[in-house]
């Protein structure tokens, strides 16, 4: 029992970062209709800025944590999202209306490009960071076994949930998020209408790219190690997580993370570490068989 | 912004002059954009201090070289475009009259590839290593050609074929390391494992439609590949498996010396001994291979299997309508797509000698796949291009070392921007109602 919680707890700090990610790429499958390869690397990125600002931070003699982290979390989305709005620019913009194809494998070279530009810069080593918040509590106790929810984990939760809602809002109430809307409906129809559809897909980039740079944020703070190919699988699992959920749908995208996030912490714990990618992609091709749109998406009428 | 470029007298009537003022603006907004873009990973960069610490040190020389690239490139690029259309429109014509495959061009462009590819052993100036190198190139048309079946004839997006390619390596390495078979005896059946395979990742993945394919085939090479690294009992996991046996030429090996009993190639045809032997020997094996490979799809093309792949690429609801299972056609694409992968990589295990999961990640897919798109999809003449332009490129960056996978991934964006049908951007059915004069079909 006190096993299975604590894995629970993993699971679900897990899942709140696969969630974060899988957002980026539910939102521009849902406009654009097509898999942002270079994501992962985005997130990759982000992790790295966050960083780069922490040691920026800690030389500018800034030794309030919580000041730090707000600063470097800002710092984090601000670059990251520049970066998103290149990947778009340079590798989606000039295809768009080209063949399905062209776009995917240009995201595949960007993804590639992005991946030697941060090795070569920053060297192939693992990056460690000091951790920065430690303590937690003890939730439950059995047997000698404790349970620990450490702050970190509340943090990456209490933070996944707050952007999530601030971002389900933004789509809901704002001009933006009206034109982002009406922009996965059916892009040509908002585009007669007057709405700047390439700026939309931009911001939709850009905001993808921030909520991937907070995830790499998370991930550098909670495991306190990263490198230069840490985006490719995190970005494969995030984009299974945005299928399982039912990709185009944001609170699919959440689901998706944090059913993906414990399904590997589970398989860790019960089976072995070894195969948790395999579980991981196992319960996605056993979704798409049952239910081949995923869990909240809405299934696609094929029209002649 | 228009007294800027009133002064300038266009070499071409008829078009808006060069507009300076804003186009000098444009390039130093990227110019800008690139600054911010390189500061923070560019102009800042970690290293260990030890201890597990780290240090940062600046390089902000390297992001104002880098916006002044971003700059002087932008505007460049606004240049060519404005001044260089005339050679740009030669260009197309040539690609658009290989895409074309006009009859007076297609005879001639095969026979001199065919001729070329017999002959580079033998040229003058060919050495070792422009025959390996043709090897590589091979293995990777040879891929090109078996992908081209799934994706560009029946368009079903396979993110993950380097699967079959690993699957039909490993069954190779296995056959040879437990049961002794030769590589001529193991290559029937490493396709055939591979095409077992390709039907059972068919199965689940037929009701699925293009993205939700390329994650299910993505993670399906994955599992192969973790499997692989993971079952060491059988694989020998990370170390892979060593001492695969090499081709043998009908039943002469190629060796300095052999055991009791067995001619080497050299002593029967009375030859100096020379490693050079085998290396050119596994050129033409993978040559022919290729080119079998190359006919049995040209083949298939115009069988009813190959006509309702077409068929089904381009509309699945009329296929249903006219009578077409689409089940047993995506599965004999699937299933034909993977053995010919399964081939190459028996092909590879003999040519290496050795392999290790290592070789089967995802680049190799995503190469694979970049080698069918970049061609121009369904077009064998385009994947050739595309081979040859993407295993050579690499190769011609080693001297730059560590950015040869950095020029790769900028060189695929690049020539999909430049491209975006693919080379030879042809995409005709292989059927048509009524045939046009001077004009084969496609072959």
């Amino acid at each position: 029992m006190a096993y299975f919680l604590q894995q629970l707890i993993n699971g679900l700090t897990l899942g709140s970062i696969y969630g974060l990610i899988a957002i980026g790429y539910t939102m521009v499958y849902g406009i654009i209709g097509m898999i942002n390869f270079a994501h992962g690397e985005i997130y990759m990125i982000g992790a790295f800025i966050s960083i780069i600002a922490l040691l920026v931070l800690g030389l500018a003699g800034v030794s309030y944590v919580p000041l730090a982290l707000v600063l470097v979390l800002l710092t984090t989305m601000l670059f990251t999202a520049i970066y998103g709005w290149m990947v778009e620019r340079v590798a989606y913009r000039p295809l768009r209306g080209s063949h399905r194809l062209a776009p995917l494998i240009s995201a595949i070279g960007m993804s590639i490009f992005l991946q030697n530009y941060v090795q070569i810069l920053q060297g192939a080593r693992g990056k460690p960071v000091p951790p920065l918040i430690l303590g937690g509590f003890t939730v439950y106790q059995s047997d000698g076994f404790d349970v620990r929810l450490s702050y970190l984990q509340l943090l990456i939760m209490l933070v996944t949930l707050g952007l999530m809602a601030g971002f389900t809002t933004v789509i809901a109430t704002t001009s933006l998020g009206r034109a982002q809307r009406a922009c996965e409906q059916d892009l040509q129809m908002a585009a007669l209408l007057g709405v700047d559809v390439d700026r939309v897909i931009s911001t939709t980039f850009v905001m993808g790219a921030a909520l991937a740079a907070v995830a790499g944020f998370m991930v550098t703070l909670y495991y306190g190690v990263i490198d230069f190919f840490i985006g490719f699988l995190a970005g494969v699992k995030a984009f299974t997580a945005a299928v399982l959920g039912g990709i185009g749908s944001l609170p699919g995208a959440m689901l998706g993370g944090i059913l993906i996030g414990l399904i590997e912490a589970f398989w860790s714990g019960y089976f072995s570490v070894e195969y948790k990618d395999v579980s991981v992609f196992v319960v996605l091709i056993l979704v798409l068989v049952l239910r081949p749109t995923g869990l909240l998406g809405r299934p696609e009428l094929e029209k002649v | 912004m228009t007294t800027a470029a009133s002064g300038f007298v266009s070499g071409n009537p008829g078009q808006p002059a060069f507009d300076w003022a804003a186009q000098v603006k444009d390039a130093a907004l990227a110019g800008l954009i690139a600054t911010l873009l390189a500061l923070p990973l560019m102009g800042l960069q970690t290293y260990d201090i030890g201890g597990g610490a780290l240090g940062i040190r600046t390089h902000f020389n390297w992001v104002a070289i880098a916006a002044a690239a971003v700059f002087a490139g932008r505007l460049a690029l606004h240049l060519a475009q404005r001044f260089g259309r005339g050679r740009h429109r030669h260009r197309e014509t040539l690609f658009t009259r290989l895409a074309t495959w006009d009859s007076r061009w297609a005879l001639p462009i095969t026979a001199a590839g065919i001729i070329i590819a017999v002959a580079l052993p033998f040229l003058p100036f060919s050495s070792r290593y422009l025959v390996d190198l043709g090897t590589t190139v091979l293995i990777y048309v040879m891929l090109g050609w078996g992908l081209n079946v799934v994706v560009g004839l029946a368009g079903l997006l396979d993110l993950g074929y380097v699967a079959f390619y690993a699957v039909g390596a490993y069954t190779f390495a296995l056959l040879a390391r437990d049961l002794g078979f030769s590589f001529w005896q193991a290559l029937p059946f490493s396709g055939l494992v591979a095409a077992s395979f390709g039907v059972i990742l068919g199965f689940p993945v037929l009701r699925l439609r293009g993205d939700y394919l390329a994650i299910v085939t993505l993670g399906f090479g994955e599992i192969i590949r973790i499997v692989l690294l993971n079952w060491s009992p059988v694989t020998g996991g990370p170390n892979g498996i060593s001492d695969i046996p090499r081709p043998s030429f009908l039943g002469l090996p190629f060796a300095r010396s052999a055991p009791e009993g067995v001619t080497t190639f050299h002593q029967f045809f009375g030859l100096e001994f020379s490693p050079d032997q085998r290396v050119v020997f596994i050129y033409f094996v993978i040559l022919a291979l290729a080119l079998l490979t190359n006919l049995f799809t040209l083949r298939l093309r115009r069988l009813p299997i190959g006509r309702a792949w077409e068929a089904l690429r381009e509309d699945e609801v009329a296929c249903r309508a006219l009578g077409i299972n689409p089940t047993n056609v995506k599965l004999s694409a699937f299933g034909i797509g993977a053995m010919l992968g399964g081939f190459a990589g028996c092909f590879f295990a003999t040519r290496q000698g050795f392999i290790s999961p290592e070789s089967f990640t995802f680049i190799e897919s995503a190469t694979i796949l970049a080698i069918v798109v970049l061609g121009g999809m369904g077009s064998q003449l385009g994947i050739v291009l595309a081979a040859i332009l993407l295993v050579t490129l690499p190769e011609l960056g080693r001297a730059f070392a560590e950015f040869r996978m950095l020029l790769f991934g900028a060189a695929m964006v690049a020539i999909m921007v430049w491209r975006p049908r693919g080379l030879l951007a042809h995409r005709e059915p292989s059927l048509r109602l009524v045939p046009r004069s001077r004009r084969h079909p496609l072959p």
